[in-house]
This record gives C-alpha cells, structure tokens and sequence, in this order.
C-alpha cells in the first residue's frame, strides 16, 4: 500500500511528464499541420475547378497545390454591396485576423448579418486563358454545417464546377453531396438566372428535374441534405448578387 | 511456492518469443478476439468502416496504442499506486491516443479528418483498458506489448473484413480502386457486360446498421467452424 504523499508525487510526476512530451509535440509538428491544412483548403477551392485544371486533383502534392494557387487563383473579398475590399478594409473588419480571402474565418462570416459579410471571390485563370470565378456559399445540412465552391463561367451565369463538403453528414446519404460525383456534377452547366435576368437559383427536387436549366435531382434519403443544398445555394448566391450583376455588365460592355 | 514465483519474476523478462509468446498474438486474432468473441470496441467497429483506407488507418493506430499502453503499463506496474490505477491508465492511454493524432494529422491530414473523432475515442475503446486490467498489471512489458500487438491486430481483423465487404457493396471499390460499378471508369463496367447488368452497388451497406450485420455474421462463421467458442460469451 502505498502512502498519501507518494500517491501525490506520483501523479505531479506523471502529468508534468506527459505534459511536457505533448506539449513538445504540438509545438514541433505546428508547421507541418499548419501547412497540411492550408493545402487541404485550397485543394477544397480547386476542386470546383477540378475539371480545368488539367490533371487529377486527388494525386496533386502539397506543392504543386499552393504553386497552381499562386500562379492561376487570383483572390478578392467582396461585400453584399459588390464592393471589393482593400487588405486594410478586411483586416479592420476581422480584428486584424485576415487580409486575404484565404485567411477568412468563414464559419464566423456566415454567422454575420448580411450587410457586414466578407464574401471571398477566387478568380481561377484557366489554361485557355478564360476567367473562372469561384464563390463560396455555407449552409446547414442534417447534422451540422454544410458549404461549397461554386464556379461560375466567364458569363457570371452558368455553373462550370461545383464542390461541396461536410462537417458530419451521413456516410452514404447526406454524404453524398461530396463524395457522389454523378451527383454534384449534375449542377455543372446549370444557370442562376433565367431568360429575363432574374435570380432563380438552382433547385434540389425530388422526383423528377422540371426545369432542367434550374433544377437538380435530390440524393433519395437525404431528403434534409439535399433541401440544405438547396437552401444554402438560394441564399449564398444572393449575397453575390450585387457583385455578380456589377461583372455581368461590364461583360457585356466589353461585348459590345 | 516461493521459488516458482521468483522464477516467473525473473526468467520472462527476457525477450524471448516461444510457444505462450506467440500464442499472445495469435489467440487474440481467433479464439479470444476482442471484437466478435469479447463484443468489444464495437462502435469504432461500426463508424469507420464504410472505406477499406479508414479501417486500416484506424487498425494501425488501436494496435499502435494497446501495444504501447500495455508496455507502458506493464513498465510502471510496481510503482502505480493501487487506488489510482484507473486513472493512471487512462492517462497513459489519453497521452498515446493524442501522441497518434497529431503524428496522423501531419502525415496524412485527409485521413485524419475524415476519421475525426474516432481516432480522439480510442481513449474510451473498451479493448485498451481491458487489455491493461486484465493483463499489463500483472505481465511484464515484453509480454505485454505482444499482447497488445495481437489485440490491435483482432480488432484489425475484422475492421478490415467489414469494410472491405462495405466498400466493395457499396461503393463498388476497394482502397479507392474503382472495381464494379455502372460506369466506364470501372474495371467491371455494369453497364457494358451484358450478365452483369442487373448488379447495383448497394447504398444500404454503407450505411451503420449494415456493418452491425456484417459483425454478426462473422460471428456466426467463426462460431460455426470453432466449436469451443460456442457459449463463452
């Protein structure tokens, strides 16, 4: 039997120990995590252009990601007025967190009211030249948050690639949504707004697609994912209005 | 008496490997396995195996932990006070699980999202603790970690052939190698031979309840061929 006070110099030698060893850890592997989910975010944005990219985006490395990142994605933050915002404009307002769209706390955005979200833009320069723009949209799914990248052709109007990811949906139905490619291609060559110029969004339906130019087929079982889907493309797209239309004219100008 | 006793103490510290060594390992992967003869570890059993790489990335890490928080354990048995064993060990085991987490997240950042919490709940994997009560506090560390090593690789066992089952049914690959399925990049495209037409990949099987199934039946084989299994547990 061991006494009281061996007991209580055990246990203080025991925790430093592995205090200090876990704390060594975190510390010495910081960069690599850091960088390993840098990466890991930017392979999220790339891959709503994954079809432009030229090569499989699953075998890319670490380093070829951040070199097409820094050489092909341009990056902006925009407000719900279509505004851009200067690095000093983001940081004043995040509290200095973030000059660029890529160090946005997107989950704090999304929690924003709509007149002060910072909205990223990422301009992704194509092989042919042509200007790809990817927007982010974050919405609820089943179980927890659900976002997205959206890539509008060079028209501001047709969809020309589309991510989506998960923080806890369910593997093999709300899931789906990011692993099922048949089925978030679907969106690819859809439109945001009709004949007329208005905002439409694109629908998840079940049963059926109606209006093929607005609509896609729902994953069956994930009824809740898919209307999470549904939503959060409706709203999230509407922030970029303002923006969009502004691009959308000068498009046209340019046309003419 | 006495000198037998001294005898165990003294002869095993040696890293031999014989007959009851071996027997350490490979009795955990069939008679005494800890998932389908214990009916232990059964959520992780269930949550991680919808895909061949995750199975096999959580295998790894459960035998790394009940290898080392055997060996550990084992090491420290005489100094460990008696009335705070249980945390001890569990601290043992908290500080491996976080030690594998972080190794994980700066080797392969992808897996180790995607396997998220349940790497973090190997701490509350009934198999380690059982391990530890029933065998670290009172082997020595060599032995221990042998049977720490054999009770990873059960537990590994029958992740593997769950998600291999899982994967193949319903997602038509395995370790990502696309392998039936109603495309083109498929090795057996479904929709290009004609008698394999009828065949779908079956979302069912992904789903929990399935790999609950697949467990039980596992059960059943094993029970099937080996008798002596038959109302021990």
């Amino acid at each position: 039997m061991h006494s009281t006070g061996y007991i209580i110099r055990f246990t203080i030698v025991m925790t430093v120990i592995v205090a200090f060893v876990l704390a060594l850890m975190v510390s010495g592997l910081k960069p690599i995590h850091t960088e390993n989910e840098e990466v890991y975010n930017k392979k999220g944005i790339l891959s709503a252009v994954a079809e432009q990219l030229g090569k499989d985006i699953n075998t890319m490395s670490n380093k070829e990601v951040q070199e097409v990142f820094s050489s092909q994605i341009e990056q902006k933050v925009v407000n719900s007025k279509g505004e851009e915002l200067t690095p000093d404009q983001i940081k004043a307002a995040t509290d200095g967190a973030a000059d660029k769209a890529e160090d946005l706390d997107l989950s704090k955005e999304s929690k924003k009211p709509e007149g002060e979200k910072l909205l990223p833009v990422y301009t992704f320069k194509g092989k042919d030249n042509k200007m790809y723009n990817i927007l982010y949209v974050r919405g609820k799914g089943l179980w927890d948050e659900i976002w997205g990248y959206i890539t509008l052709d060079s028209d501001w109007n047709t969809i020309a690639g589309e991510a989506f990811d998960h923080k806890g949906e369910t593997p093999g139905l709300g899931a789906e949504i990011k692993e099922n490619k048949a089925w978030y291609t679907q969106f690819t060559g859809k439109k945001l707004y009709d004949q007329s110029g208005a905002y439409k969004s694109v629908a998840v339906v079940k049963g059926g697609v109606k209006i093929p130019d607005h609509q896609v087929d729902a994953i069956s079982g994930a009824t809740i994912t898919g209307n999470g889907v549904d939503e959060m493309l409706e709203r999230g797209l509407k922030y970029y209005e303002a923006y969009i239309q502004k691009n959308k004219k000068s498009v046209q100008e340019v046309k003419q | 008496m006495a000198e037998v006793q001294d005898l165990i103490k003294k002869e095993p510290s040696a890293f031999s490997f014989g007959k009851s060594e071996r027997k350490l390992i490979t009795d955990p992967i069939n008679d005494n396995n800890p998932v389908t003869v214990q009916i232990l570890g059964v959520c992780s059993a269930l949550a991680v195996t919808t895909l061949l790489t995750k199975a096999i990335v959580m295998g790894i890490a459960v035998t790394l932990v009940t290898a080392f928080s055997n060996m550990f354990t084992a090491m420290l048995r005489d100094y460990i006070p008696k009335s705070i064993r249980m945390i001890v060990q569990l601290v043992i085991i908290a500080f491996l699980v976080t030690v594998v987490e972080l190794a994980l997240k700066a080797v392969n950042y992808p897996i180790w999202k995607e396997l998220s919490v349940f790497i973090g709940l190997i701490i509350t994997n009934c198999i380690l603790m059982g391990r530890l009560e029933a065998f670290a506090m009172s082997n020595n560390p060599w032995r221990s970690f042998l049977d720490g090593i054999g009770n990873g690789l059960g537990y590994s066992a029958i992740l593997i052939i769950v998600a291999a089952v899982r994967e193949l049914f319903g997602k038509g690959s395995l370790l990502g190698f696309k392998i039936i399925g109603p495309s083109a990049e498929y090795v057996l495209n479904t929709n290009s031979i004609s008698w394999l037409n009828w065949y779908t990949p079956n979302n069912l099987v992904i789903l929990s309840p399935a790999a609950m199934f697949l467990v039980a039946i596992i059960i059943w084989l094993q029970r099937a061929k080996n008798r002596k299994l038959i109302d021990i547990s």
